[in-house]
């Protein structure tokens, strides 16, 4: 009664009383000496309250093949035990994981990564098996190297420069083999690499992966399931804005979403959760919106108050919360604060702010939540898990 | 006290004949003794290019290179290899810099993704600052060279080359080939402040290259490209220029209640010996920027130096020379007294 009172008046003054959340938060990763953990893009808990993280971490590289040049990322899927020890890595060396964006455990502990720079979902068994695969890998590294020369970075960097190759490869993200005095691999140059660029051409096929008819991804980005197994991702950041539900055997129900702002349009879904009744939460980042649909795809209705979502979870029991996080941009520390939620979006209340110390939150990606008063908090910039614990 | 006298002598004659010091004729050399081999690796690991190297209180010797992959290898005060660090980071691609703060901590700076991080003694990282270009960005294939007119934006360098901290554990990046600026931060990592642009004129920069603070919290940017380095206050106003010394690539300051300033006009295109008679001098100095005398020049044997690339004077007559090529790490002894007696 003393809540609902509190959220009225929330309600009333307009957001401006959300009331804070006091918590605790450790670092909850233990070190890991053989392994450099970087980028935390994704968190989720096992049944054993083992730690799943899908992690950015060395150097993605592009090699130099026929006519084309070819990608290779080390993200890497390590497990921690409830303690933060790291016990074990799955799926080493995997075509798939290249550029970690996601990992989730579904009911009966199979573990999912989604990956952005491959295109692919992946079904792992707890043992680390592969079952299923969605998506497929580019032939090439074209997602990289279609933007030589286009100089997004800098401004004004002639697109005609693609063939002159970076010295050294030094400020390339993906350069050539390391310590090697090889130019950056030669897109723009021979013409192939420059004529498979990632958008398609005047209506073109585009590049094996790119499109948005069933499991063809462009940089997806999250999965989920009801309770049927019926799965559901978003896809993603790159040219698709929809979310493609398949049967829990991969099967093709449906997709939906599109471009845009309008009630059901998608603009970079980073994030979504189902929760028991089978709707479906989709952090729609750049509308700065969690969107709520039906289980068959139907716009339900909106939050438009939590600003900018970038990850969501839903925690599991008969009352659940929903958690978003308003991650702050890169290249600032601004906002960052986490929200907790009724189902219906009712804001319970928030906590956090974003920075580099603990209980600060760098550019959070991921969220997972065990039950309404303990959280994952997966971080890009501080390369860091913050497990948190709200008190009551 | 014999020391004290010495430079006393030389500060008199130099303030006496400035433009001997000016035309960079005239100064003292310094007599020293390269310590061969001093790294010792083990079997199958290598050196590459010396980029950064720095000390901590312990005397151990850290040496951020561009080996195979750029890797931070960990040696004790005697040299003996004790460990790598981060072996795989995210953050290490093209290393710039290593620095040790006043806790011990290992601070990197890596040029190849735009990143700084902190370690703690144990290696673990503590502070991540900037982030590594996400690769649907693109290849920047003209990078190399390209300036970043824009204004910089607090968190993001383009290019960053060095890092020194203050006393209230601020910190300052020099960054670097892309933005032409310092940026302060505090000890949280939060931003507070920048300073510079692309230019000649007092305050802006042409590659600020390397970067140290005395004891007051002032900061001296190597201004590589202007060939001066620039001495600013601890919020960044600038105080004076120091020039006659060459292109500095590489600054350090010594600890202790009486500090030096170093700082080595590094030979200017890599491993090219047609310029090693005329630069790779490295000059010491007051901190008000009166060169006390000089040592060394451009070479390839023991003792010479092959584009130097980062120095650490914890010891203000043992330093540790970083070179780009030669790939390795000189420690010099600097015989100071010998100066003074007319050899």
């Amino acid at each position: 009664m003393k809540r609902r009172t509190l959220v009225l008046f929330g309600l009333i003054l307009m957001q401006a009383a959300v009331p804070t959340l006091q918590y605790d938060a450790v670092d909850f990763l233990k070190p890991t000496p053989s392994v450099s953990v970087g980028e935390v893009a994704g968190v989720a808990t096992n049944s054993k309250g083992h730690l799943l993280v899908y992690t950015r971490t060395g150097s993605l590289n592009v090699t130099v093949g026929t006519a084309r040049a070819f990608g290779h990322g080390p993200s890497r899927l390590l497990e921690f035990d409830q303690n933060g020890k790291l016990v074990n890595e799955f799926g080493e060396g995997l075509y798939a994981l290249t550029y970690a964006q996601s990992v989730r455990v579904d009911r009966q502990d199979n573990i999912w990564i989604v990956d952005q720079y491959s295109n692919m979902v992946v079904k792992f068994d707890p043992e680390g098996r592969v079952l299923l695969t969605f998506g497929r890998r580019p032939e090439t590294a074209s997602s990289v190297t279609a933007n030589v020369g286009a100089g997004a970075a800098r401004g004004g960097a002639a697109p005609a420069a693609g063939a002159a190759g970076a010295r050294g490869g030094a400020a390339a993200p993906a350069g050539p083999p390391r310590g090697s005095e090889i130019p950056a691999p030669p897109a723009g140059r021979g013409g192939a690499p420059a004529q498979t660029a990632a958008a398609p051409r005047g209506g073109g096929r585009g590049n094996p992966g790119a499109g948005t008819a069933g499991d063809s991804f462009n940089r997806p980005t999250d999965v989920a399931w009801d309770a049927a197994g019926n799965i559901f991702i978003t896809d993603g950041f790159g040219t698709n804005s929809r979310i493609l539900k398949m049967d829990k055997n991969g099967r093709f129900v449906k997709t939906f979403g599109s471009t845009g702002s309008e009630n059901g349009q998608l603009n970079k879904p980073a994030s979504i959760a189902i929760d028991t009744k089978g709707d479906v939460y989709v952090a729609d980042k750049g509308n700065n919106r969690i969107q709520v649909f039906n289980n068959d795809g139907v716009f339900k209705t909106q939050f438009t108050n939590v600003g900018t979502p970038s990850a969501i979870c839903i925690s599991p029991g008969a009352h659940q919360y929903l958690f978003s996080s308003n991650s702050n941009d890169p290249d600032n520390l601004d906002h960052g604060e986490i929200y907790k939620m009724e189902l219906d979006g009712t804001i319970l209340g928030k906590f956090g702010t974003a920075g580099h110390s603990l209980k600060e939150f760098g550019t959070v990606n991921a969220l997972d939540c065990p039950s309404e008063n303990t959280l994952f908090v997966g971080e890009l910039l501080n390369w860091r898990v913050q497990k948190v614990t709200l008190r009551k | 006290m014999k020391r004290l006298i010495t430079i006393c002598v030389l500060i008199i004659t130099l303030q006496a004949l400035p433009a001997f010091a000016q035309g960079g004729q005239g100064i003292k050399e310094i007599p020293y003794d390269s310590i061969p081999n001093f790294l010792k690796l083990p079997p199958n690991l290598y050196m590459g290019e010396g980029i950064g190297v720095a000390r901590d209180s312990k005397g151990h010797v850290y040496a951020y290179t561009r080996s195979g992959a750029t890797r931070l290898f960990e040696f004790d005060d005697k040299g003996n290899f004790v460990r790598e660090i981060a072996s795989g980071s995210y953050a290490m691609e093209m290393a710039h810099g290593v620095r040790v703060d006043p806790q011990d901590n290992i601070w990197i700076v890596d040029e190849g993704t735009n990143m700084v991080v902190k370690y703690t003694p144990e290696g673990r990282a503590a502070l991540i600052l900037g982030r590594r270009p996400d690769p649907f960005d693109g290849v920047p294939t003209n990078a190399v060279f390209a300036v970043n007119t824009n204004p910089p934006l607090p968190y993001r360098f383009d290019r960053p080359t060095d890092i020194a901290f203050d006393s209230a554990g601020n910190f300052f990046v020099s960054d670097g080939y892309g933005n032409s600026r310092v940026a302060k931060y505090d000890k949280n990592g939060r931003f507070l402040k920048t300073t510079g642009s692309r230019g000649s004129a007092p305050g802006q920069l042409n590659t600020p290259h390397s970067i140290q603070t005395d004891a007051k919290g002032n900061v001296y940017v190597a201004d590589r490209g202007n060939n001066r380095i620039q001495v600013y206050d601890n919020d960044l106003n600038l105080i004076k220029s120091i020039t006659g010394i060459g292109s500095p690539w590489a600054v350090c300051i010594t600890p202790g209640p009486h500090q030096y300033l170093y700082s080595s006009n590094s030979s200017p295109e890599s491993n090219n010996s047609a310029q090693m008679a005329t630069s790779g001098e490295i000059y010491k100095m007051e901190l008000d920027g009166t060169i006390l005398g000089k040592f060394g020049k451009g070479g390839k044997m023991a003792g010479e130096f092959s584009t130097t690339h980062a120095m650490d004077c914890r010891n203000e007559n043992e330093l540790l020379i970083g070179e780009i090529t030669s790939w390795r790490i000189q420690k010099i002894i600097l015989k100071p007294g010998a100066a003074g007696s007319a050899k």
